[in-house]
């Protein structure tokens, strides 16, 4: 009984360390800038929905969201159509040079988005995709598809072999086996995988601001340009950091079962 | 699980073959490109061979973010990896009360890099943030912007915040995967509890912890948003690290060559410990 109070008091004070910084955004986000540059105050005195309601009514600020949740849904879409194929051919059979693909693909996932920062630019540029959503989501590709075929193979190679066998003996073709069986037998592996895209895609800032000029600007960006002609306006920009927090939290109370699951299977 | 031999498997493989090649190697050979030209604008550029190479190898901007970078990486393994599997061992193992936790670890995972940056350039500020202001309340000097060291320690602050759910959440999940019996086995020999962790529960997570350290290690030699959004890397350069360097020269100066020779080392050097560990893992994966 004792062990278990003090794992009870060592997870109270890990989450304590966890949550204090993130209520302190959300106690600044209700105060107003005033409040916040007069004194400390640990509770908002003069509470106030002044930020979130700036961030609702002015497009510059919502759009950021829009165009956030576009990119993010567009590389879910394309990593997950690519990945599972690609993820069943490593887990099913032998080719070649399928080790060094693998790594070579892995690599990608290691290699430091800076890196590529300005052929990137120029890449989308010259072909007409710079500003877009959707050359955010191709950018972003590069680090999430490498990662979702590596759960993915994870996750596929749990599914017995035998299982194709039979589906082949029954005369399904590979497509129909695919679908019909196969994608749904590795349900949460998909959630996981979907679950990692989102995370990568959502949180990332250095290549969504450089792609990005007006059409396409993603929240986070947005967010580094609240430096005003007064200085910061520390309210506004605690609100908007609040509101990137929730999708995340929406999503990962969706995937909840399959988290730990997922973490142990697909040798994230 | 034994695998057939099957060439056509590579038309599977295909589109993901297209779409990274397309978003990396193309980007990849258009620095390579640069690294060997001295560029004056869209037209006259100049072979210059290895003249970058030897510049950037020779500069102490890239060693001294190169040793920087290093000694952020280890500080940030050495707590993260011990705290993180301390955290695993403290989580219920079930009931709803495992699914809370779960998500309350996982939460800052979830938050944007530079909003993580945010919350802490304001936590941490010492007249309108609750942790400088603490600090600086029990009488130690502590001001991000003015003092290397407070910037510095406040960055592996940020990070430690941010990442070591990262590790508790994988070994949590290989501490999940023991099987039961050990531990009744366990029981009846009266091991201690730290007998326990260091002969069953340690070897286990072996797999998982070379998988945590490589993504730590890999996203730390990363780092780029969090102290850009926090001090822009200063003050002086006590928190430029890697990206950060390559970045200012890049779209900062536009120094092309200098800046594309920079990121080929730097890849290089990412490329040869991936190789290690990826090696590593194989041969884990190969014992069981």
């Amino acid at each position: 009984m004792k062990s278990n109070t003090n794992k009870t008091i060592g997870m109270v004070c890990f989450t304590t360390f966890l949550m204090l910084p993130i209520y302190w955004l959300v106690n600044m986000s209700f105060k107003t800038n005033e409040e916040i540059l007069g004194a400390l105050t640990l509770w908002p005195h003069n509470f106030t929905f002044d930020n979130y309601i700036q961030i609702f009514t002015d497009p510059t600020w919502y759009m950021g969201y829009v165009n956030s949740v576009i990119y993010v849904l567009m590389n879910m879409v394309i990593t997950l159509s690519l990945a599972l194929p690609a993820a069943y051919a490593f887990s099913r059979y032998k080719f070649i040079g399928d080790k060094h693909l693998f790594f070579w693909l892995l690599t990608n996932r290691m290699a430091p988005p800076a890196v590529f920062l300005l052929p990137f630019f120029q890449l989308y540029s010259s072909v007409g995709l710079f500003d877009t959503h959707i050359a955010v989501a191709l950018a972003h590709c590069l680090f999430t598809v490498p990662l979702a075929v590596w759960i993915l193979e994870g996750f596929m190679s749990g599914v017995p072999k035998e299982v194709d066998e039979i589906a082949y003996i029954d005369g399904y073709s590979l497509p129909r086996f695919f679908i019909k069986i196969f994608i749904p037998m590795i349900r949460s592996g998909i959630g996981v995988t979907a679950f990692f895209c989102f995370m990568f895609s959502w949180v990332e800032l250095l290549l969504a601001r450089t792609l990005t000029a007006v059409e396409a600007k993603p929240i986070a960006a947005i967010m580094t340009r609240t430096v005003g002609a007064t200085g910061i306006d520390w309210g506004l920009l605690a609100a908007a950091g609040v509101l990137t927090i929730i999708p995340g939290v929406v999503v990962v109370w969706f995937v909840r079962n399959h988290v730990a699951k997922g973490f142990a299977l697909g040798r994230v | 699980m034994n695998k057939t031999s099957n060439n056509r498997a590579w038309f599977l493989v295909l589109p993901v073959f297209i779409l990274v090649a397309f978003s990396a190697i193309i980007p990849i050979m258009t620095v390579v490109n640069y690294s060997v030209q001295d560029i004056f604008d869209q037209n006259t550029a100049y072979f210059v061979g290895a003249e970058w190479y030897r510049e950037m190898l020779r500069s102490p901007r890239l060693l001294d973010s190169l040793i920087r970078q290093f000694g952020f990486s280890f500080s940030i393994l050495a707590i993260e990896v011990p705290l993180g599997i301390a955290i695993a061992l403290m989580m219920p193992s079930k009931g709803r009360m495992a699914a809370v936790w779960l998500i309350i670890v996982a939460i800052p995972l979830l938050i944007p890099w530079n909003v993580v940056g945010t919350i802490w350039q304001v936590f941490s500020r010492e007249d309108i943030g609750l942790f400088g202001w603490a600090v600086n309340a029990v009488g130690i000097e502590y001001n991000y912007a003015s003092s290397p060291f407070a910037a510095w320690f406040t960055v592996v602050l940020m990070d430690v915040w941010h990442w070591t759910s990262l590790i508790a959440l994988l070994c949590y999940s290989g501490l999940r995967a023991i099987p039961e019996a050990f531990y009744q086995a366990a029981r009846i020999d009266r091991a201690s509890s730290w007998a326990v962790f260091r002969h069953i529960q340690l070897p286990r997570l072996k797999s998982v912890l070379v998988i945590g350290v490589l993504l730590r290690f890999m996203d730390s030699f990363m780092i780029y948003t969090e102290p850009f959004v926090l001090t822009g890397g200063g003050p002086g350069n006590s928190t430029t690290f890697l990206s950060q360097e390559l970045t200012k020269m890049a779209v900062g100066q536009f120094d092309l060559g200098p800046a594309a020779a920079f990121s080929l080392i730097y890849y290089l050097i990412v490329l040869l410990v991936c190789y290690v560990f990826f090696t590593a893992i194989s041969q884990l994966d190969k014992v069981k």
